[in-house]
C-alpha cells in the first residue's frame, strides 16, 4: 500500500511536468521572447558599460560581470510566470480537473514546480551558451555544472513564491500588478546591474534582503570564479529560501478553491 | 465488463455494485454562502445505473449540490455517500469513483485531445497499457477518433463538450456526474449528445446524475427527475409520473386582464372542469381528463362571468407545466429574485 501511494505521488509529479513540457514546446515564440530581454540588456549594456565605467579595485565591468546576472534574472521570470501560470489554469478551467482527481495537490504542486524549473533551467542554459558564444568566458566545465544547479535551487523558491501568489490573488487582473511591483525590484536590487560591494548602508539591506541576490552572487562565483558573498552564504539562504517556499506553496495550494 | 476490467487491476473492489443500495445518497445536505442557503436540507437517492437529473432554474442550487457531491466544496450540514463514500472523510475514495463534466470547460487547450486524456488518465493510476486502450474506446464512443491529435484550441463547442465526457469516463467512473451537459450548444449537437449519454448509461453501467433547465432534456434521457428550485426540491418522480400527477391535458387560457382572474379559477375547480389550475400573469393553466369536451364549458364560465378569452390552447402536459404547477413560474421566467440573484453572483464570483 505504501509502495503504491508512492508510485501515484511519483505519476503526480509527472504528470504535472510532462503537461507543462508539452506546452513549453509548442510555444516557441514565448522562448524567442524570454530569451530577447536579457540578451538586449548583455549585449547593448555590456558594450556601453565596459566603454565607461570600471569595478573600484579594477576589475572590468563588462559582459561577463552581466552574464550571471542576465542568467539569474531569466530564470527569476521564467520560475516566476511558471508558479503564477496557475492563474491561467484556473481562468481557462483546466485547475478544476486537477482539483477533483484524487492525488495530492502538494504533488501537484510539485510536479508544476518541477515542470517551471525546467523551464527556467532550460532558458537559463540557453543564455549561458549565448554568452559564451559573444565572447563571455567560464572559469571551468565544473562551476557551468554548478551553475545549472543553483539555477534549479533558486528556481524552484521562485515557482514556489509564485504559487503562493498565485494562491491568494483573485482575478489576473491583480497578477499584472503583482508581477511589475515584484519582478523589476527583484531584479534591480540583486546586483546583476552593479557590483554590491560598495553599496550605500540603504541600498545594501535592500539588497541582502533579496533572495535574488544569492542566486546571481552564486552563479558568478560557479561561472566567473569570484563573488562578494561567499558562496556558502549563498547555497544556505538559496536552500532555505527554496524549502519554505515550497512548503508555503504547497500549502496555500492545498487551501486553493476555484 | 467494462466495470469489472478497470477497477479490479487499479484498486481491490471494497464494495460490491450488487450489493450496494444507492450509489449517491444525501441526507439533509446543506450548503449556505455567507446569508443565503443555495441546498436547503436535500435528501435524495440514486440508485446503481439510473440516470438521474436535477432540474430547475439557474441559481435554484444545481450546481452547488453537484459541487458538494463531487467534494469541490463541503457542506455546511447534513451528509452525502457517493458510492459508499462519505464525501468529506472519504472524499479521495469518492474522487477514484466519479467523473465530473464541469458546466464550463475543464480541458487544457493547448494540448491535443489525445494528450488531455493521456494526462487524465495519469492521474487517475492507470498505466500505460490501459490508458491506451481506454483512450481508443472513449474516442470511438464519443466519435472523436478523426481528430483525436488536433489541438484542443480548434475543437467546436461541441467537440470539447464530446471530450469532456469522454475524458470523464477514461478511469471507468462509476458515477458520472453532468452538469448542464449541453448548455450553449446548438440544437442538433445537443441530440448528438444526449444519444452519447442514453449510450454509456446504457453500454459502460455508470450511473449518471446530470443538472439541466431544458426541460426536454430532462424529459428525454432520466429515469427520474428532481425539481429543484430555491434550494429545494419540489418534485420527485419518473417524467412520465409527474406528467400525470397533473392529471391530464393542459389548457392555456388567455386574458386581456389578469382582474377577476382569481375568482374565475376557484370557479373551475368548484365547477369541477379543472384537476389542477394555476395562474401566471394573464396566463390560467388548466390540467383536466378530456380537454377537448372541456372547453365549451370553460369558455361558458368565463363568459358567464364577464371575463373576456382572448386566446384558448389545448396539448399534452410537459414538464413545463409541472414545473409551473409547482413553484408558480416558468422555469424561463426573466424574473429572478433578489435572492437568487445573490446566490447566483456569490456562484459566479467563487468561479
Amino acid at each position: 500500500m505504501a509502495k503504491t501511494s508512492y508510485n501515484r505521488a511519483i505519476q503526480t509529479v509527472y504528470t504535472m511536468w510532462l503537461r507543462e513540457m508539452i506546452r513549453f514546446s509548442r510555444s516557441r515564440s514565448r522562448i524567442i521572447g524570454a530569451l530577447a530581454t536579457p540578451l538586449f540588456f548583455l549585449i547593448i549594456l555590456g558594450a556601453g558599460f565596459s566603454s565607461s565605467f570600471q569595478v573600484k579595485g579594477g576589475g572590468s565591468f563588462d559582459k561577463s560581470f552581466l552574464a550571471p546576472g542576465l542568467i539569474g534574472m531569466s530564470v527569476l521570470f521564467a520560475s516566476l510566470m511558471g508558479g503564477v501560470s496557475i492563474i491561467w489554469d484556473r481562468e481557462f478551467g483546466f485547475l478544476k480537473e486537477i482539483l477533483i482527481a484524487p492525488v495530492s495537490r502538494f504533488f501537484v504542486s510539485l510536479g508544476k514546480a518541477m515542470g517551471g524549473v525546467t523551464t527556467a533551467m532550460i532558458q537559463g542554459i540557453l543564455i549561458m551558451i549565448i554568452a559564451w558564444i559573444i565572447g563571455v568566458r567560464y572559469q571551468s566545465i565544473w562551476g557551468i555544472f554548478l551553475a545549472i544547479v543553483m539555477m534549479f535551487i533558486s528556481g524552484i523558491g521562485f515557482i514556489g513564491l509564485g504559487i503562493s501568489i498565485a494562491s491568494k490573488i483573485e482575478s489576473h487582473e491583480g497578477f499584472q500588478m503583482v508581477m511589475s511591483f515584484l519582478t523589476m525590484p527583484l531584479v534591480l536590487l540583486s546586483g546583476a546591474f552593479f557590483p554590491i560591494s560598495n553599496l550605500p548602508s540603504w541600498l545594501k539591506t535592500l539588497v541582502y534582503l533579496n533572495p535574488l541576490t544569492y542566486g546571481v552572487e552564486a552563479l558568478r562565483w560557479c561561472l566567473l570564479g569570484n563573488s562578494t558573498i561567499p558562496i556558502s552564504i549563498c547555497i544556505t539562504v538559496l536552500l532555505a529560501f527554496s524549502i519554505a517556499m515550497t512548503a508555503l506553496g504547497g500549502k496555500l495550494f492545498g487551501k486553493m478553491r476555484v | 465488463m467494462f466495470l469489472n476490467r478497470g477497477e479490479s487491476l487499479i484498486y481491490p473492489k471494497i464494495i460490491d455494485p450488487i450489493i450496494m443500495q444507492y450509489a449517491i445518497e444525501t441526507t439533509s445536505i446543506t450548503k449556505n454562502f455567507d446569508e443565503i442557503t443555495a441546498v436547503n436540507r436535500i435528501s435524495i437517492t440514486v440508485k446503481p445505473g439510473e440516470l438521474f437529473g436535477l432540474l430547475g432554474p439557474n441559481g435554484a442550487g444545481k450546481t452547488t449540490l453537484i459541487n458538494m457531491l463531487s467534494t469541490m466544496i463541503e457542506p455546511s450540514g447534513g451528509s452525502a455517500l457517493v458510492w459508499g463514500h462519505d464525501v468529506v472523510n472519504g472524499s479521495d475514495d469518492v474522487r477514484q469513483n466519479i467523473g465530473v463534466v464541469f458546466q464550463d470547460t475543464t480541458l487544457d487547450d493547448r494540448l491535443t485531445g489525445r494528450e488531455n486524456l493521456d494526462l487524465h488518465g495519469r492521474l487517475y493510476g492507470l498505466d500505460g497499457k490501459m490508458r491506451k486502450e481506454r483512450i481508443k474506446e472513449v474516442l470511438s464512443l464519443v466519435e472523436l477518433t478523426e481528430r483525436a491529435d488536433a489541438i484542443v484550441k480548434t475543437y467546436s463547442g461541441g467537440m470539447m463538450r464530446r471530450l469532456e465526457i469522454a475524458r470523464g469516463l477514461m478511469h471507468h467512473p462509476k458515477v458520472l456526474f453532468l452538469d448542464e451537459p449541453t448548455l450553449g450548444l446548438d440544437p442538433q449537437t445537443r441530440i448528438h449528445i444526449w444519444d452519447y449519454i442514453k449510450l454509456l448509461n446504457k453500454e459502460e453501467g455508470v450511473t449518471i446524475l446530470l443538472t439541466t433547465h431544458y426541460m426536454e432534456e430532462a424529459d428525454q434521457l432520466c429515469d427520474r427527475i428532481a425539481i429543484i428550485d430555491h434550494g429545494e426540491i419540489v418534485a420527485l418522480d419518473t417524467p412520465q409520473a409527474l406528467k400525470n400527477m397533473l392529471g391530464g391535458d393542459v389548457i392555456t387560457l388567455g386574458f386581456e386582464k389578469s382582474d377577476n382572474i382569481e375568482k374565475l379559477c376557484s370557479s373551475y375547480q368548484k365547477e369541477g372542469c379543472a384537476n389542477t389550475v394555476s395562474n401566471n400573469q394573464n396566463e390560467i393553466l388548466i390540467t383536466v381528463q378530456n380537454g377537448e369536451r372541456e372547453i365549451p364549458h370553460i369558455l361558458a364560465l368565463a363568459s358567464g362571468a364577464g371575463i373576456s378569452i382572448t386566446t384558448v390552447s389545448l396539448r399534452k402536459p410537459t414538464l413545463d407545466d409541472v414545473f409551473i404547477h409547482f413553484t408558480g413560474r416558468a422555469i424561463r421566467d426573466k424574473e429572478v429574485t433578489i435572492s437568487e440573484k445573490v446566490s447566483y453572483t456569490k456562484i459566479a464570483r467563487r468561479k
